[in-house]
């Protein structure tokens, strides 16, 4: 009898000290909304073929995704996926994290920029500066697998002063689902 | 007849004479003895929309529609651009002159992507900076990026030299140019240190089914040959509630454009400011611009 009263304060107590933490994590993820992760289309979920494969935790040269060039941190598959769930991604602590919240786990290592990201100093929004914005998540941007930044195509060069009436006609280009129009390059 | 009687009438028929009767309608006539934009009632202000508005379809057949709204209380735009992630890749400048409806022949552009070699002097001289840099893919190697355009200061050498007030520093931070005041002596130009102000020397032509039909009467309406325009942080866009990011913001492909409201603390121009050391070109002129630029890295 005693002893059960004592198990139950002791369990309180602990509960107690668990309650902040948790109101510190939910605190810590940006309450906006973000673009989708941009996932090869009919790839996931990614236990739709997982299922049927035992877990194997060795690093290797892998038969399948071989389009995959990892160029980023020890080259690991399984230091971001996760072995068990194979739709979700986890943090160094072993927490599940769903692919559209994978800011999380970028931010174990990136820390600096996800502070950066969730104050907007690091990334791109988009929508109404007084309004709903859309946060575009880091691999909108970055190939989580090689994240360095790609060089894009140049767009035309100003016409210098003798020749701004010698410009040829503006045709549209989509850029991003917008229609920019740049003069003709003939290219 | 006397001799100052002649003087007189021959005056007054000279000044007949210079509006064209063959044309003397009201829209003419009204265009004539326009007034001045900011000490027009609100009324005036949508009539005047309205004739732009019914002048560029007789011209073009196309309908557009001219805002005058004023600016939002409480509201002082500013930008950051940040120098460690532009790669000169000219969306913005093209995103630019899509939205403001900017002429395509001659050619306006409102913002110049500067390229500069790594280690080059810079921001004291501009001089070495190369703004035809023509590569296949940005950014090339060994070189880094600075965009310029109106810097929109708050102590604007341009507005204090016009002799016609045809420029002017609204509430909420947009120095803006009132096209049908402007009489295109470009003194404006000159005292710009930015380089910000574009001179349209000829007709400006704008495909009219590539033209933006959302205007506002001080930023991307239709335009005429003769006068200076400027970037107005697409007043047309920003001055609503809820207000879209300029073009220039939308289209970045880094993420390196950032806009808000200097008065909100949790904007992210002002966490910008706050969390980042930000610097503004050629601060020494005493011009303090709402353009901030800083190195995230």
């Amino acid at each position: 009898m005693r002893f059960r009263e004592y198990a139950v304060a002791i369990f309180a107590v602990l509960a107690l000290c668990m309650l902040p933490q948790t109101a510190a994590a939910d605190q810590d993820e940006p309450k906006v909304t973000t673009t989708k992760p941009p996932l090869t289309e009919g790839i996931f979920p990614c236990s739709n073929c997982h299922a049927s494969m035992p877990p194997n935790k060795e690093k290797r040269d892998l038969s399948f995704h071989t389009e995959i060039q990892l160029k980023h941190g020890d080259n690991w598959c399984l230091n971001c996926h996760d072995l068990t769930n194979r739709d979700m991604l986890h943090r160094a602590s072993g927490e599940l994290v769903p692919f559209e919240k994978l800011y999380k786990v970028c931010g174990q290592c990136h820390g600096n920029i996800y502070r950066d990201w969730k104050i907007g100093i690091h990334g791109k929004r988009v929508g109404y500066w007084n309004g709903e914005k859309t946060y575009y998540l880091c691999v909108n941007c970055h190939n989580p697998h090689s994240p360095k930044f790609k060089p894009l195509p140049a767009l035309p060069v100003p016409a210098k002063p003798l020749e701004i009436t010698k410009v040829k006609p503006s045709v549209p280009v989509m850029i991003e689902d917008k229609k920019l129009y740049i003069p003709e390059t003939g290219k | 007849m006397k001799r100052r009687d002649f003087i007189k009438s021959t005056a007054i028929a000279a000044g007949g004479l210079l509006i064209p009767l063959d044309k003397s309608d009201a829209s003419l006539w009204d265009t004539f003895f326009q007034k001045y934009f900011r000490e027009m009632t609100p009324e005036e202000k949508k009539n005047l929309a309205k004739r732009l508005e019914n002048e560029y379809k007789e011209k073009t057949g196309v309908n557009i529609n001219i805002k005058t709204n004023e600016a939002l209380p409480a509201v002082k735009f500013a930008y950051g651009l940040d120098l460690s992630r532009c790669i000169g890749c000219r969306r913005c400048v093209y995103a630019c002159v899509t939205e403001n409806n900017l002429s395509r022949n001659p050619q306006v552009q409102y913002i110049t992507v500067l390229e500069f070699k790594n280690g080059e002097k810079w921001v004291s001289d501009l001089e070495e900076s190369n703004k035809y840099f023509d590569h296949k893919e940005q950014p090339e190697p060994g070189h880094f990026y600075m965009p310029v355009q109106c810097q929109q200061c708050d102590n604007p050498p341009c507005v204090k030299v016009c002799p016609t007030q045809a420029t002017w520093k609204e509430p909420d931070g947009i120095v803006v140019v009132d096209y049908n005041w402007c009489i295109g002596c470009r003194y404006c130009m000159a005292a710009c240190p930015y380089g910000a102000r574009k001179f349209n020397w000829a007709e400006p032509q704008v495909p009219s089914d590539q033209f933006n039909p959302n205007t506002h009467y001080l930023g991307n309406r239709p335009k005429f040959k003769g006068h200076v325009e400027k970037c107005t942080f697409c007043i047309q866009r920003t001055r609503e509630n809820p207000g879209k990011y300029p073009a220039c913001v939308e289209i970045c492909p880094v993420g390196a454009r950032k806009f808000g409201n200097i008065l909100d603390p949790e904007s992210e121009i002002s966490q910008c400011i706050e969390k980042k050391r930000v610097f503004r070109l050629k601060e020494e002129l005493n011009t303090n611009p709402s353009f901030y630029y800083f190195f995230s890295l």
